[in-house]
């Protein structure tokens, strides 16, 4: 096997983030990969085994130490730049745990990082989205060089399970500062689908007016499709919804099977962070939004009417 | 003295739609309005805020490229930015080099904080803050909302997928910036005529011994693929119908 691909996981402590899955998949296609996943954990062995259970992983290495409780960047670059030597790629997700972590882990290696890599064509050819996803630019690395990348979530199906890679043990050799501490994360437990990896999400904009009238309109309708909600920038600078919503350019970068943009107008910069959905449904009073310029499906009217009225019809 | 640096990119506005150019050599910038990158302007507005606190002294902006970047550093002194460091570089500054160049400008100005945009609208790399972090070996605090200062560390608030992740870090530490950690004014009138006399320096990559390397090499740039325009429904039933039609319901 020529190409040798690190695959750094994310996880929560507990559960491995479907989006080391997807990064499996991007490896996969570069061609003759063999793929390691390294599982930095204070107690890596849940993870590590359903990382070894991906199918295309050939081995698993866990990084187990006490400062590993966290996922904080600056503890895990040290200790991924110091296993990185024997690989060729040095692949993480494009979430915002990737997009901290990978970039330092370049420097630390002296190389240039390819950010939300969408397609590898070969394994020193990538192609990647610019200007908010308006061009697509086709990059060429130095053969002999370290790839360092970022994996774009929403252009990876997640790898199967049912695999069986064996799991070995590497001590942290690498020296841990101690000059970055985590302290806390608030985050609103739902029990609806994760938004980055749901294959229906229900979206608000603006429009919906309030936080009150957010969530009164739009979650009674993500509960009958069993979808994830979204949010637009201006829904969440307005505070309606919460950060961990929003979805566009700086936000998620999604890709479910059903998208229903509400109240949303679509600048460019939402539409960058849907682009990738199967199908998308618009709902807007202005029947000049943009958003009906990429919606599959349109409905020109007053979403207080017409989401009532869904909610209904959808039993 | 304490000093904040800021890193400033030269990008194509916000607003301007993005056309690549029929043979695929690249987007078309060619008399398009430029702009400071957004997220550099939030970076600078939250320097400016806390020299306002008297939480530090002065204020430096930087940026790397082009002779033109002077005019969003003269933006950037209108708003309040003390004095301006450009480096000069033409053609492609890859992250790595803008990280080495603002590693040689915080070697020489002994900043206790930098503070970058989270990433420039131009290429969506989101890179030049955290590899900046690695090479100064200090505290990266990325995607920040919240900042707050308390001696010798910052307490920071991050935005993150999971929803909001708090982080303390001792400084001098590097924060890149999220949106919603502060709205930038906006610069008036006399404050651009008294930006003419602030001092702005003109550095080069090669006199700061930086090597401009570019290690990835942009072959072709595509235009993406466009979506099929849609159809239009009259009501709720017939949108129903058109999702049971397409097997989504």
């Amino acid at each position: 096997m020529s190409n040798r691909i690190l695959i750094v996981a994310e996880h929560d402590g507990a559960h491995l983030n479907a989006s080391t899955a997807k990064c499996v998949t991007c490896a996969a296609s570069i061609p003759q990969s063999e793929i390691t996943v390294a599982v930095c954990a204070a107690d890596a062995a849940a993870v590590a085994a359903q990382a070894a259970a991906l199918q295309g992983v050939a081995h698993v290495i866990s990084l187990e130490h006490p400062a590993n409780a966290h996922l904080l960047a600056a503890v895990l670059a040290p200790q991924i730049a110091a296993i990185a030597g024997p690989f060729t790629h040095v692949l993480g997700p494009s979430t915002t745990f990737g997009k901290d972590l990978m970039p330092r882990v370049a420097a630390l290696l002296d190389t240039a990082q390819i950010s939300d890599i969408m397609a590898a064509e070969s394994a020193t050819r990538f192609r990647r989205p610019i200007y908010a996803g308006n061009a697509i630019v086709t990059v060429d690395v130095d053969s002999g060089s370290k790839v360092v990348g970022t994996v774009r979530m929403a252009s990876f199906q997640p790898a199967a399970s049912g695999g069986s890679a064996p799991i070995e043990k590497s001590a942290v050799s690498a020296e841990i500062p101690s000059h970055t501490r985590f302290v806390s994360v608030s985050a609103a437990r739902s029990y609806r689908p994760d938004l980055q990896t749901a294959t229906r999400v229900v979206s608000g904009g603006r429009a919906l007016g309030s936080a009150e009238s957010f969530q009164k309109t739009l979650y009674g309708l993500a509960d009958k499709l069993g979808a994830a909600v979204g949010a637009s920038r201006a829904a969440v600078d307005a505070g309606y919804a919460p950060n961990e919503l929003q979805v566009g350019q700086t936000g998620k970068i999604i890709a479910p099977e059903l998208y229903v943009a509400i109240g949303i107008s679509g600048a460019i910069q939402h539409l960058t962070g849907i682009k990738d959905a199967r199908t998308i449904v618009a709902i807007n009073k202005d029947g000049e939004a943009p958003i009906f310029e990429v919606a599959d499906i349109g409905l020109v009217g007053d979403l207080f009417q017409i989401i009532p009225e869904l909610e209904r019809l959808l039993g | 003295m304490k000093r904040i640096l800021i890193g400033i990119k030269r990008v194509v506005d916000y607003n301007v739609r993005i056309r690549v150019k029929p043979d695929g050599s690249g987007v078309v910038t060619d008399g398009v309005k430029m702009s400071i990158n957004p997220f550099d302007e939030i970076a600078l507005e939250e320097a400016l805020r806390i020299k306002e606190r008297a939480a530090a002294e002065e204020v430096i902006v930087a940026s790397i490229g082009p002779a033109d970047c002077q005019q969003q550093l003269r933006t950037c002194l209108a708003m309040g930015a003390d004095r301006a460091l450009h480096v000069q570089a033409e053609g492609v500054v890859e992250p790595l080099v803008a990280a080495r160049a603002l590693l040689k400008l915080v070697e020489r100005e002994q900043p206790f904080l930098v503070i970058l945009g989270k990433q420039a609208i131009d290429d969506d790399n989101s890179q030049t803050g955290q590899m900046l972090a690695a090479l100064w070996q200090r505290p990266q605090a990325t995607f920040a909302s919240k900042l707050e200062l308390d001696g010798e560390k910052a307490r920071v608030t991050r935005e993150v997928d999971a929803g909001l992740e708090t982080i303390e870090v001792d400084l001098p530490a590097v924060i890149t910036t999220d949106l919603r950690l502060n709205e930038p004014r906006y610069v008036k009138l006399p404050d651009i005529m008294k930006a003419k006399k602030k001092p702005l320096e003109t550095l080069t990559l090669a006199a700061l011994g930086v090597e401009q390397r570019q290690r990835l090499k942009h072959t072709r740039f595509d235009p993406p693929p466009q979506r099929q325009k849609g159809v239009k429904v009259k009501d709720a039933a017939e949108l129903v119908a058109a999702l049971k039609s397409k097997g989504l319901l």
